[in-house]
């Protein structure tokens, strides 16, 4: 036990897992292949803590009543994407609490965008959709929104339907950060915030946007697809067709740096 | 020993309808193949495109809903479904969130008639004839109509995940896909 509080441990569903100072809860859980549910966290991009899939509980207590009954306070929720672990740290993630909803944020997601997986290039390798299908989101509950959003097919290489977008902002954080572009930004507020392209005329083909681009290859949704490939992996054999999203957590996890 | 013979179960009265559909989920509910054979000793078929009986009785056990809603017929249909279905479930990716039809939904529906029925020559002619069912302005998910119990997704859900869905109802167990099984295509 004293091996285990001298070397970095927080616990997750009590389960004990390493952390280097400095890392955030997901990046250690992932590293231990714990999957945590995420949409907008992106191993090489600085959090984001947007989407709130990765809200974990952190520090629950259970205490005794006069009466000898227990009652759970639960702990403080935090998004693992931007919460540093702290050694014996408890955390929570797999919990039905927590499920139930992240359940009512993908259907929140489903019904605010259009997302129609039978016409979606994306369809098998969705993240959204991947997810939906772990957590068993078997309806959207809520209201269709119906919004009506874009479709830009001006640029040669890359279509842009903005109908799927789930701001992210993945896109945004990857042509800055890593391709030094700036492509794209967020515009307006609440229902009416949307994905914009840095052109005057607004369009993605007259921005120097380009196929090899990280943000061309970040799209965790089916917004930015790349032209003349929809549909080239068989039904059956698609990313999440193979495997469930939560197989194989190492696959999120920061790639170690090279000493 | 109780030598008693079991009593046997009463079959289940299902009812199923194509409303804005392609009737591929009725074509999938018979890719579960040989199973129909199982089913058919545990459930009866009421108003279905199977039977052609053209209304519910009023006690049916389970309805089973294809399609959304997109005009005033399907309106009327899903609300002989609630009335007189025990359980209601929405089947396919159309009946959960209005799928391909529901695509006309960011499109103004006078729009679409003037281009749809457009004569060289003759101007506009929508057909106005008293039996054909008015369009809806847009067309939407059953659940957004009426009190839907269970959803199963798909375009079409295969046929292992119906008898799957189904199984697990008739057994009195709630629906529970897993991974393979529930798709959103």
């Amino acid at each position: 036990m004293s091996d285990t509080q001298e070397t970095n441990c927080f616990f997750l569903d009590d389960e004990a897992i390493p952390f280097t100072p400095g890392q955030t809860i997901i990046q250690a859980a992932l590293t231990a292949g714990k999957y945590i549910p995420h949409l907008c966290y992106h191993p090489e991009f600085k959090p984001h803590g947007s989407c709130k899939l990765c809200t974990v509980r952190i520090d629950s207590r259970t205490i005794a009543t006069e009466d000898g009954q227990t009652i759970k306070i639960p702990g403080r929720a935090a998004a693992s994407c931007t919460t540093p672990a702290q050694a014996g740290q408890h955390v929570e993630s797999n919990i039905p609490e927590l499920l139930d909803l992240r359940r009512t944020l993908i259907q929140m997601l489903l019904v605010e965008g259009n997302h129609f997986c039978p016409s979606c290039e994306k369809s098998g390798s969705c993240l959204l959709q991947g997810l939906a299908y772990a957590l068993g989101v078997m309806n959207p509950h809520f209201p269709q929104y119906f919004s009506k959003r874009e479709v830009d097919a001006s640029h040669p290489d890359i279509l842009l339907d903005l109908n799927r977008c789930i701001l992210c902002e993945l896109c945004i954080r990857a042509s800055a950060e890593v391709d030094k572009k700036h492509v794209f930004s967020l515009s307006g507020r609440g229902h009416s915030k949307h994905l914009i392209c840095n052109a005057e005329s607004g369009k993605l083909g007259d921005t120097n946007f380009s196929a090899t681009d990280k943000a061309a290859n970040v799209c965790p949704v089916g917004v930015i697809l790349h032209k003349r490939h929809g549909f080239e992996t068989p039904y059956g054999q698609r990313r999440f067709d193979q495997n469930p999203i939560n197989a194989h957590a190492e696959q999120y996890a920061p790639v170690k740096e090279q000493v | 020993m109780n030598a008693a013979a079991p009593a046997v179960k009463p079959k289940l009265l299902v009812a199923t309808t194509s409303l804005a559909g392609c009737f591929g989920c009725h074509m999938s509910l018979l890719d579960i193949d040989e199973r129909l054979l199982d089913l058919i000793d545990l459930v009866a078929f009421d108003r279905s495109p199977i039977t052609d009986i053209k209304h519910c009785s009023p006690h049916c056990d389970v309805g089973i809903i294809e399609g959304g809603v997109c005009n005033a017929e399907n309106v009327h249909v899903l609300h002989e479904f609630r009335k007189n279905c025990k359980i209601l479930i929405a089947i396919g990716a159309c009946a959960i969130n209005g799928g391909l039809p529901a695509q006309r939904n960011s499109l103004d529906i006078g729009d679409i008639l003037a281009a749809v029925y457009a004569l060289p020559g003759r101007g506009v002619q929508v057909p106005n004839d008293p039996e054909i069912p008015l369009l809806l302005n847009a067309v939407h998910p059953l659940h957004e109509v009426v009190k839907i119990d269970y959803f199963l997704p798909g375009c079409p859900p295969s046929g292992d995940a119906i008898w799957k869905f189904l199984t697990d109802l008739l057994a009195g167990r709630t629906p529970s896909l897993g991974h393979g099984l529930i798709h959103y295509d």
